[in-house]
């Protein structure tokens, strides 16, 4: 038999089910893995005995003939998720230690679906970060390397980066992520893989823990199209106890998801060229134009005007939601406490200083800067109007087009420090995923070929809300055409 | 409005009041939560992990929270908002979980509103409402249980408020007084508000300034918190005295916040922070827009029961009843409540003879037994066959205050009383005649003085005729029989 | 807009993060920086443009008044750096 963790999670439910393997045995090549992939510090809590479990009652299930969509199937979950009873930290040492007595809805969907947890993922702190160098747990590592023999260990991105290295590294077929302003199709550009964050309020945000909360989605990250619709589907549904999950029907996305797309429209963003990007960027996205057109696709260019200001505008927005969202980490109900000097503002400061890294930091303080009195019309409720603004070039490009083609990220994986010094080179990163999430439409990242050092790089396909199948089939198609079955080399 | 002046030394000043009322919505559970909001519970037993703000944790609103306030602004005509929003009021404190308290600040539910009000001497007058918003309450702290600890008690956190913030339109204690009276009074014939001051779910911000009449709005203090009627006329009778006396003596009023001392009577400063607070309000990102529908709006209108003032106007014009009495009978709502069932019983057509036994016999027996109308020990249902004993004769006047005291003490049904105790009023003439012509020859002289023209002497033949019929003569009829046999 | 180190200091003590000498020297550029490139929002005309209220059109629902949560004092404890007697406590705050 051919190496189970080779499988993606399509073939690992089938297999299962088919009776070609055990789900016990599926696990237990994944838990090893894990273990083999220390080097890489994408986990920060393994649970082989989580997936042991939910493995056996797969097995069980099978014997018994009530197989689940995701029997069989072991995943790993970003830190961000509430497990209950496993601890979970958002990769801070604000949470360290801390073991919640409840379950997210999104993590609590996928195991009632039967998929067992291989641990938890490492992630940039608070998911704030595109490096994943953040995290209180030291950065995540890349399986890959540039080919120019010099080892500079990479950056998977981030703030999913421990998701993403897993996911390439086959130390897990499938992970959640979530993603605010790229944190799933920046790092699924980086390590080769896909990656969708659906609707805004497609996947309920409770027990999630937030960075900006009218920004944050949960999505799936794995090795291929189908295995995102796969996980999107056991993922998303309607929570009561979000107030602003989506109250409508989860379609069966797998079941309608088709590589055809001829007679559809895509656009392609003038606004999206922008200059410093490298040439090799520009050349793998006017090669998926070509996949795309060769699909049948008719490409239409378009222009969102207000691109240019979406990453200011999100840069005022999230940092904002995030100061208030992070108030509650003050040392009295859980969580990390210093006793510091004078009194509870003493605790306060001494807990805030200690628990939070220096980037959630600066993001506190800008949040709370502009948050301030004397500077909330000029910052923050200028970027909700200029939000407005962005959402509404989304809108009308739509009534022209089906879709929209851009590259993910503005650059392929750099190594890690290369950027930890200037935030907003860091920040820059983002460009082209940040105007998706302030409009909160259904975006995916699909591999698309390799640069010159021999790393990954990504295409974004972005769609209309609700029109996660759009983006997944183009996603497919664009799949089809780009054949990349490149993988990093164990080296770990 | 008032001619309430403080007289200094340089002359009159004149008092200008807002106030800020916390409400406590009545509801089962939480404005964001599905907690309960009992008083009185053990410590942290009421808190769900919204409450304690866990990470990952979503408020989730709780419709007759929006309900009530909606109810409440209707009941003062105010503007109801069908499109409002949550915003986050940042601060740190240990009772407040989340780091902010969801509040409303630029899209209030209700805006402007108006409450009337009744001074001493009838008069009245209006005091307007500027918007009266929804808002979380925060925990409890206790800081005497531990000698270097407080320890924080979340039951509270997260119990639906309604803030409700008056325009700066009272000029003396006393309209103050009778602000937060007539809004409590409005909140419990709602139902929004079980109005108890003492377990908090009333407690009022007090703004107050001076200022030479005519000239503008002097600065203004905040006294937080102060949870009476009485402590709130108190705070502001200090407050403004104090701030004539800084003035004069040559001092400006600080914009700051004070706290009420009901001991002393004296507000004092609270430790004046170095910085401003900034509490860097925005859109809470958790929450959409409040979108009511006309549907909604209706069955709040339609819930809504006839409010004091309607009442009020009722009883006078409508049962003829006299300004005192309809004001009593409507200012508290258990009161109107108890009287219509005792109208009910008796028919409208007794609401005056209704009213005065209320205000006089009942009230007066409730007060001598300290109790309220609503553990009256006597029900509206047998009040209602008191009066009517009454009315039909069975009862006299002083024997229907009898069988009440009866009542009073065993809670018996009048009729019952009546029946065991042989206390039916008669009017059977025989017996009466008999009594009389026993009396008039036992009293030979002063049957001789009256009808020598001492007619002032028929009151002593009515009380000697009633003394011997035990008071169960009809004294209608002892009247008449006694003029005849009287000559 | 730029800030000075005093603006930093006034922030930090906002957000109740306590910062040293090196920290405030070490931020004020940063924050400097990072909000002068924010800054270009301000050219953006946005003349009758309503602020984002909700980004995916959505209406609020209203939960029933129904009590189904609390009663649960041992969960909310149960992470707490200090519980005593059923109470989170903290160093005393003086009022
Ligand atoms: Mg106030
Ligand atoms: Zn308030």
């Amino acid at each position: 038999m051919s190496d189970l963790t080779d499988l993606t999670v399509a073939a690992i439910r089938d297999g299962v089910r088919d009776g070609a393997f055990s789900a016990r045995e599926v696990a237990t090549a994944f838990n090893a893995n894990v273990e083999k992939g220390r080097a890489l510090n994408a986990y920060v809590v393994e649970t082989p005995d989580h997936a042991l479990a939910a493995a056996d009652a797969a097995d069980a299930a099978r014997a018994s003939g009530d197989l689940k969509p995701l029997s069989g199937v072991p995943l790993g979950i970003k830190d961000l998720f509430a497990t209950k009873g496993v601890q979970t930290t958002a990769g801070s040492n604000m949470l360290g230690g801390f073991e919640p007595v409840y379950e997210s809805t999104v993590s609590g969907k996928l195991f009632e679906a039967g998929a067992g947890m291989l641990g938890k993922l490492n992630m940039d702190e608070f998911a704030m970060g595109s490096s994943n160098e953040t995290s209180a747990y030291g950065p995540v590592i890349s399986p890959w390397r540039r080919n120019d023999g010099g080892n500079a260990p990479l950056a998977p991105g981030g703030s999913s980066g421990g998701s993403a290295s897993a996911v390439a590294a086959r130390l897990c077929p499938g992970a959640t992520g979530t993603d605010t302003g790229g944190s799933i199709r920046q790092p699924a550009a980086f390590v080769g893989i896909s990656g969708i964050k659906p609707t805004y309020g497609r996947c309920s945000r409770w027990g999630v823990v937030a960075f900006a909360s009218s920004l944050d989605q949960a999505g799936p990250m794995a090795r291929d199209v189908r295995d995102c619709a796969i996980l999107l589907e056991a993922m998303s549904g309607f929570d009561a106890k979000d107030s602003t999950s989506l109250n409508m029907p989860v379609p069966n996305w797998e079941a309608a998801l088709s590589g055809d797309i001829r007679g559809k429209k895509i656009g392609i963003p003038k606004e999206y060229r922008i200059e410093g990007v490298p040439a090799e960027i520009d050349a793998v996205w006017q090669q998926g134009i070509e996949r795309m057109r060769d699909a049948g696709a008719e490409i239409v260019e378009v222009s969102l005007p207000h691109t240019k200001y979406a990453l200011p505008t999100y840069y005022i927005i999230a940092p904002a939601e995030a100061s208030s969202n992070l108030a509650r980490y003050d040392g009295v109900r859980y969580g990390k406490r210093s006793p510091g000097e004078g009194g509870i503002d003493g605790m306060y400061r001494a807990t805030r200083h200690d628990g939070f890294g220096k980037e959630v930091k600066r993001r506190i303080m800008i949040g709370t800067y502009v948050l301030s009195a004397g500077f909330y019309d000029a910052y923050f409720n200028q970027a909700q109007k200029v939000r407005t603004l962005i959402a509404r070039d989304f809108q009308k490009v739509f009534e022209q087009v089906d879709l929209i083609l851009t590259p993910t990220a503005p650059s392929a994986a750099f190594a890690l420090g290369d950027k930890t010094s200037d935030p907003l080179a860091m920040y820059l990163n983002d460009v082209f995923a940040v105007p998706a999430s302030l409009a909160g439409l259904p975006a995916m990242s699909v591999p698309a070929g390799l640069d010159g050092q021999g790393l990954p790089l990504g295409l974004q396909l972005i769609g209309r809300a609700f029109d996660e199948q759009g983006v997944l089939d183009a996603g497919l198609a664009l799949e089809e055409r780009s054949t990349f079955t490149h993988r990093a080399e164990a080296w770990w | 409005m008032s001619d309430y002046r403080i007289h200094g030394a340089t002359g009159e000043w004149e008092v200008v009041i807002g106030l800020e009322v916390h409400a406590q919505v009545v509801s089962n559970a939480k404005l964001f939560s599905g907690a309960a909001t009992a008083f009185g519970a053990e410590p942290n037993s009421q808190v769900s992990l919204v409450d304690a703000a866990m990470p990952g944790m979503l408020p989730v609103l709780n419709g007759e929270c929006v309900r009530q306030a909606v109810r409440t602004g209707m009941a003062i005509n105010a503007q109801i908002n069908a499109w409002s929003r949550f915003d986050r009021k940042n601060y740190f404190y240990p009772d407040l979980p989340q780091g902010y308290q969801i509040s409303q600040l630029y899209h209030p539910i209700v805006g402007e509103g108006e409450i009337e009000i009744e001074l001493e001497g009838g008069a009245t007058a209006k005091v307007g409402v500027e918007r009266i918003h929804l808002e979380q309450d925060a925990g409890k702290m206790l800081h005497d249980q531990h000698p270097s600890m407080s320890y924080v008690d979340l039951n509270r956190s997260g119990v639906a408020l309604m803030e409700i913030v008056s325009k700066p339109d009272m000029r003396s204690p006393e309209e103050a007084g009778a602000y937060v009276r007539k809004l409590r009074s409005i909140l419990r014939y709602v139902g929004s508000c079980d109005g108890n001051m003492e377990q908090g779910s009333m407690r009022a911000d007090v703004n107050v300034s001076v200022r030479k009449p005519g000239q503008p709005f002097g600065t203004r203090t905040e006294t937080k918190n102060v949870n009476s009627v009485r402590f709130i006329m108190a705070a502001i009778e200090y407050e403004a005295n104090r701030q004539v006396e800084v003035l004069e003596d040559g001092g400006t009023i600080v914009q700051e916040t004070r706290l009420f001392d009901p001991d002393k009577g004296e507000t004092r400063s609270l430790r004046s922070k170095e910085e401003a607070h900034d509490y860097r309000y925005f859109p809470d990102p958790d929450l959409l827009p409040v979108e009511l529908s006309d549907a909604f709006l209706a069955e709040c209108r339609e819930s809504l029961p006839e409010l004091p003032d309607a009442k009020r106007a009722r009883y006078q014009d409508g049962l003829g009843l006299s300004a005192y009495a309809a004001n009593v009978l409507t200012a508290e709502v258990e009161t109107a409540r108890w009287f219509e069932q005792l109208l009910a019983a008796t028919g409208e057509e007794h609401a005056q003879r209704a009213a005065n036994w209320v205000t006089s016999d009942l009230f007066g027996a409730l007060n001598r037994l300290g109790r309220t109308i609503e553990d009256s020990p006597v029900s509206a249902a047998q009040a209602a066959e008191l009066l009517t004993l009454t009315a039909d004769g069975t009862l006299s006047g002083s024997l229907a205050k009898q069988v009440f005291e009866i009542m009073l003490e065993t809670g018996q049904d009048p009729g019952a009383i009546v029946e065991e105790r042989g206390l039916k009023q008669t009017s059977d003439t025989g017996a009466i005649e008999a009594v009389i012509a026993g009396i008039l020859a036992a009293n030979p002289g002063q049957l001789e003085q009256y009808r020598g023209g001492k007619e002032q002497l028929f009151g002593f033949f009515v009380g000697q005729t009633m003394k011997a019929m035990q008071g169960k003569a009809n004294p209608a009829v002892v009247n008449e029989l006694l003029k005849k046999a009287l000559g | 807009m730029s800030v000075d180190t005093a603006t930093v200091r006034h922030i930090a003590k906002l957000a109740r993060i306590a910062v040293s000498d090196e920290e405030v020297a070490a931020l004020e550029p940063e924050l400097n920086n990072i909000l002068g490139w924010i800054e270009q929002l301000q050219e953006v005309d946005v003349t009758g443009v309503e602020p984002m209220t909700a980004v995916i059109p959505n209406q609020l629902r209203l939960r029933d008044d129904v009590v189904n949560d609390g009663n649960k004092r041992d969960d909310v404890l149960a992470n707490a750096p200090n519980a005593e007697h059923g109470f989170f406590a903290v160093p005393k705050v003086i009022e």
